[in-house]
């Protein structure tokens, strides 16, 4: 483990779990939202989903996944708030006229979006995971007892602020994958003068594809398509 | 043409912007020559002139450089302060003079800061290890044409530290990667490749400066118009080292 | 008078160097670590020579005036460097280069050091490589060569357009790498302001810390000035703003001979003036004229735009002069022709004092693509300073002080007549005659550097006993007055005009009588008028600030003190040297078709100045023989 902290305690090794954990987050979200989208195919496939990953025989690799996306979380975020105590050192004096060319809006409020986006987390699991917060009244459970994931979701989304809620954090999280996913190719040196054209077109397509992939399912029920 | 221009004057810790008006500026002039003759209007009328660094003029020794109105050396690409006219500005324009601001150059006065935090970085790696007369004939190591062509490409580097002034972290990244590419891509910085990312990452942030978050904000006004992609090559032959590879070439693991 | 040893080995100019080589003593590793040498500069010469004896195990410290040793301008030289490596197989030699910079020197420079010279060119290249200079590669992975300046082989070897940059970051990266190790120390931002002689030997150097204006004494074993030229003499000039004289001139006033100061180049293709406020030229690089063909309008007061004038109508006055060189004539040569040109009033431009090189026949020939990867950065930073595209319209250029061959005068050891004082590149004047051909001043700031003063430093230590001397001696105690009572002068003064302006009237009195053609009358009013200038200088500057800060106002009107004593000198040895030859013109003796007439029956020598305490200087000769080549006309025709 040696070689981990010391190597930890450089920035360019800060950047390097941030890359990793980003892309290991960055998965579970694509998954979570591919699953998430059967809702179109109705209530018994999505209920049946969730059935499936709450299964005893599934348990072992949920439970695997959760370790490691609240891991990756936790390094992701506390690396995240190391970099910036160092950044805000590195230039004890502002300037008084700044402008940008490159750094876009996207880079440059990865810190804003990021705990943001952790808020907005924290939130999601307790209204749809654990149930804790309910905003439509009760917590669905099936004949079976299990929780009825599909009428929940339904519930939650036909509250107009939980929706729009759920679209900002999920554009903030676009905005959040725009930069990221073209960082971590750099960060950790994935640099090809072939492919370099490459990486902002796929971190595009793929930030692009998570927002709408995510939003579709709130405005599908605040336009009565999924009832 | 006549110019308003707000300057930062620093004598000592504290520093302030004092009001100046340039007046009869001619759009041939170059930016410093337009201070040259606000600093001859200064002289003669018993103040202290504008200090800022400068010595070539003719954008290759890296030693000028300063902010105007949020850009480091100024409104045009790939140029530094001293080749930059005055037709780049507009009549009865106000223009915001500023030094770089990091923790790595500290302000000396006025617009002038101390750069030597990177020849320091320098003394951690930036040179191919080999005594004068130790050479093989040049002749004996080819390399091939683009791998010689992307090493130049990084080695324009001027070393003025704009990367730094630009960088929303003051990250040197843009600076130390350029050396890491540079001597990366011939067959004779191979040795000692390794070693030198992690001396180099290493020692630039001691220095002070900050890291990269990809901003490509330095690559946008690198008077060289150096790549970011030397950063990835760097942090790649950083991440190889510290995993122990090519230990062979100077690499330990850390 | 001056004792004038130029201890030039005897033997074939073959062997002369390995002979020297073979006779030198040698001094034992752990003298080596006891001996401290002080290196001022840090430009190729100076990084390179540091580097080196640093390595050897020398206590080296290096002193430069700016906040890095990497900014030294050096930096600035855009062409490339020579090397008779013959890759070309063009039939190059060491040989053609010793002779061609003989010739190109006028025959004006010594015979041994240019071909040590031309030897040790080979292996400078062989060091750079592996110090990782990306040199220009041909497809094949070797390297590439170019012609440049008057060559008629190939063998400048470049790196774009940036050669000089590279090579110095290379030399840089050496010193660095000694820094880093902790064998050589250096002082950034530190000007030298005087040179401390103690018992007739060199032992250290006065600086002024440019940051908290200290003046402080620094006391070593010998000292090396790598301190460049003094072009800036001209105020406006190729140099960076601040190259300066002053650590020559101050060696000089204790004791060493300048030799030949009237020998500068005027540089023919710069960026001409545009305007009263200009602060300095920009060199274009000579590499331009492989494909730029030089012309002005046949018509006296032509108007037109460049590219409304039709081909009948331009005078393409290099290719007609001289066919056999064209616009590859050397720099001396095309400088003249361009000023004759102006003269005539055919020049282009702002106040006509410019002439067009133009690349559209190239252009035709070669394609956009071709020109634009020869010379994409020149023609960008054309544009940027002047605002016109140099590929639709030809540039245009005018000649400028670039260089200085003359120096402080040194044996073939490189040591000035001062022992223990060594000076090294352009600082000294040995290698280059009257005039310095293109790509070889990197060459010779390395040759010295990196393999001339390692092996000939030690020679000095080995023959000399050195008494043990601390800053408390007299010697320095009076060196550290002498400069608080200058620099409290200068402050003192609170005149009515600023430095800069007394350094243009400086300037434009240089450049006007004593730049690219001189006459007895023209170096008489000159030296007149300098002296005007410098006494109303001492009565009437305004130096703002205090001593004991930043102060660049101070820094300049130290240097502009010297340069008005040096300017006086440069026009006194023009003025004596009734001859003309290589950058020296003197319009009395020209041939008639107006070139330059050399005398080589009366100065076949090198004249060496030597400074009086009272008086005039006084002129000291060094014969120059030629065992080797024969004095010829030189003739580009």
């Amino acid at each position: 483990m040696s070689w981990f902290v010391s190597y930890y305690r450089t920035t360019v090794g800060k950047k390097v779990v941030m890359a990793v954990t980003g892309i290991l987050l960055f998965l579970f979200v694509l998954g979570h939202m591919a699953g998430n989208l059967q809702i179109f195919m109705g209530k018994d496939q999505l209920n049946a989903y969730a059935a499936a990953l709450h299964s005893q025989s599934f348990a072992p690799i949920l439970w695997t996944v959760r370790v490691v996306m609240g891991l990756s979380l936790i390094l992701h975020v506390v690396a995240s708030i190391q970099l910036t105590v160092h950044s805000w050192n590195s230039r004890p004096q502002k300037y008084a006229k700044i402008r940008y060319r490159e750094a876009d809006i996207a880079a440059r409020t990865m810190i804003l979006s990021g705990p943001i986006i952790a808020f907005f987390l924290i939130y999601h699991i307790l209204q749809l995971t654990t149930g804790n917060i309910q905003p439509s009244g009760e917590f669905a459970l099936q004949a079976s007892g299990a929780p009825d994931a599909y009428t929940n979701v339904v519930a939650g989304f036909q509250v107009w602020w939980v929706s729009l809620g759920y679209i900002v954090a999920v554009i903030l999280l676009g905005f959040h994958f725009y930069h990221g996913l073209w960082s971590w190719t750099q960060t950790l040196g994935w640099d090809h003068p072939k492919w370099n054209g490459l990486r902002r077109g796929l971190a595009t397509f793929f930030c692009v594809a998570i927002v709408i992939g995510d939003i579709a399912i709130p405005l599908a029920v605040l336009a009565g398509w999924i009832k | 043409m006549n110019l308003t221009l707000n300057i930062w004057r620093q004598k000592g810790k504290i520093g302030k912007f004092v009001k100046y008006q340039a007046k009869d500026v001619s759009e041939h002039m170059s930016f410093l020559e337009m201070l040259d003759v606000l600093n001859q209007e200064l002289i003669l009328k018993g103040e202290e002139p504008v200090h800022f660094d400068h010595d070539c003029r003719e954008g290759i020794c890296g030693t000028c450089g300063m902010v105007i109105n949020g850009l480091p050396h100024g409104p045009l690409k790939g140029t530094t302060v001293c080749q930059l006219h005055m037709r780049h500005f507009k009549d009865g324009q106000e223009i915001w003079i500023e030094p770089w601001r990091s923790r790595g150059f500290p302000i000396l006065k006025d617009l002038m800061t101390d750069k030597s935090a990177l020849d320091r970085i320098i003394q951690s790696g930036g040179f191919i290890t080999v005594r004068t007369g130790q050479a093989a004939k040049a002749e004996a190591i080819p390399v091939p044409k683009s791998d010689a062509e992307l090493s130049m490409d990084a080695a324009e580097c001027i070393g003025c530290g704009a990367c730094v002034a630009s960088c929303p972290n003051g990250s040197a990244m843009l600076f130390v990667a350029a050396k890491i590419t540079h001597l990366g891509f011939l067959p004779q910085g191979q040795p000692e490749r390794m070693q030198r990312a992690i001396n180099m990452i290493t020692k630039a942030e001691e220095e002070g400066f900050g890291f990269c978050s990809n901003y490509a904000e330095c690559e946008a006004v690198c008077p060289k118009n150096i790549s970011i992609s030397t950063i990835a090559r760097a942090n790649r032959d950083f991440i190889r080292a510290s995993f122990g590879y090519g230990a062979g070439k100077g690499g330990k693991a850390l | 008078m001056l004792k004038l040893d130029s201890r030039i080995p005897s033997g074939p100019i073959e062997g002369k160097w390995s002979k020297r080589l073979q006779e030198v003593a040698l001094v034992s590793p752990a003298n080596k670590r006891k001996l401290s040498i002080i290196v001022v500069g840090t430009g190729l010469a100076g990084a390179s020579a540091a580097a080196s004896l640093s390595e050897l195990g020398y206590k080296v410290s290096v002193f430069t005036y700016n906040d890095s040793a990497r900014r030294a301008h050096s930096i600035a030289a855009q062409g490339g460097i020579n090397a008779a490596k013959n890759y070309q197989n063009d039939n190059d030699s060491v040989y053609r280069l010793f002779y061609e910079t003989v010739k190109g020197g006028d025959f004006r420079a010594r015979e041994a050091n240019v071909y040590r010279l031309a030897e040790l060119s080979n292996v400078i290249i062989d060091q750079c490589v592996a110090q990782g200079v990306p040199f220009a590669r041909e497809y094949g992975g070797q390297l590439a060569n170019r012609s440049f300046g008057g060559a008629l082989v190939s063998r400048t070897f470049y790196a774009r357009g940036q050669t000089g940059q590279q090579l110095l970051l290379g030399a840089y990266s050496a010193l660095m790498k000694e820094v880093g190790r902790g064998s050589c120390q250096i002082h950034n931002r530190m000007e030298m302001i005087d040179l401390v002689v103690v018992d007739g030997r060199a032992r250290g150097i006065i600086t002024r810390d440019l940051v908290t204006g200290q003046i402080e004494s620094h006391v070593a074993d010998a000292v090396l000035l790598c301190t460049g030229g003094y072009a800036n003499v001209f105020f406006l000039s190729t140099n960076a703003k601040h190259c300066n004289a002053t650590a020559i001139w101050r060696a000089y006033k204790r004791g060493a001979g300048f030799a030949n100061p009237c020998f500068t180049q005027i540089h023919p293709t710069c960026i001409p003036q545009a305007g009263d406020y200009q602060s300095k030229l920009t060199l274009m690089s000579e590499s331009l004229r492989n494909d730029g063909r030089i012309w002005v309008p046949k018509a006296v007061g032509d108007e037109r735009n460049a590219v409304d004038i039709p081909d009948n109508e331009r005078d393409y006055y290099l290719e007609r002069i001289y066919p056999a060189f064209g616009n590859l004539a050397p720099r001396d040569i095309s400088s003249r022709a361009a000023k004759r040109m102006c003269d005539e009033g055919r020049g282009v431009g702002p106040g006509k004092r410019g002439v067009y090189l133009d690349f559209s026949d190239s252009i035709a020939r070669l394609g956009r693509n071709v020109i634009e990867e020869r010379y994409g950065n020149l023609f960008e930073m054309y544009n940027r300073i002047t605002g016109e595209d140099p590929y639709s319209s030809p540039m245009r250029i005018y000649p400028a002080p670039h260089y200085t061959m003359g120096g402080l005068w040194v044996d073939y050891d490189l040591m000035s007549n001062i022992p223990g004082l060594f000076v090294l590149g352009e600082a000294n004047f040995s290698d280059h005659g009257a005039n310095r051909l293109g790509a070889s001043a990197l060459m010779q700031g390395l040759a010295d550097g990196y393999f001339v003063i390692p092996n000939t430093i030690g020679d000095y230590f080995a023959n000399t006993r050195l008494s043990p001397v601390d800053a408390n001696h007299e010697e320095f105690k009076a060196a550290a007055n002498q400069a608080h009572v200058f620099i409290d002068k200068l402050l003192s003064i609170n005149g009515s005009r600023t430095v800069d302006q007394y350094h243009r009237d400086l300037g434009m009195t240089m450049l006007e009588h004593c730049g690219m053609s001189r006459t007895k009358e023209s170096l008489t009013t000159a030296m007149k008028t300098v002296g005007e200038l410098r006494e109303r200088f001492w009565q009437d500057v305004k130096v703002s600030g205090e001593a004991c800060d930043i102060n660049q106002e101070l820094e300049k009107a130290v240097r502009v003190a010297d340069y008005f004593e040096l300017a006086e000198l440069v026009c006194r040895d023009a003025l004596e040297r009734e001859e003309s030859c290589g950058g020296h013109f003197r319009l009395e003796h020209q041939t008639p078709e107006g070139e330059t007439l050399r005398d080589d029956e009366n100065f076949a020598h090198v004249a060496v100045w030597e400074h009086q305490e009272q008086g005039p200087a006084i002129r000291n000769v060094e014969p120059l023989v030629f065992e080797t080549v024969k004095l010829a006309q030189r003739s580009y025709k």
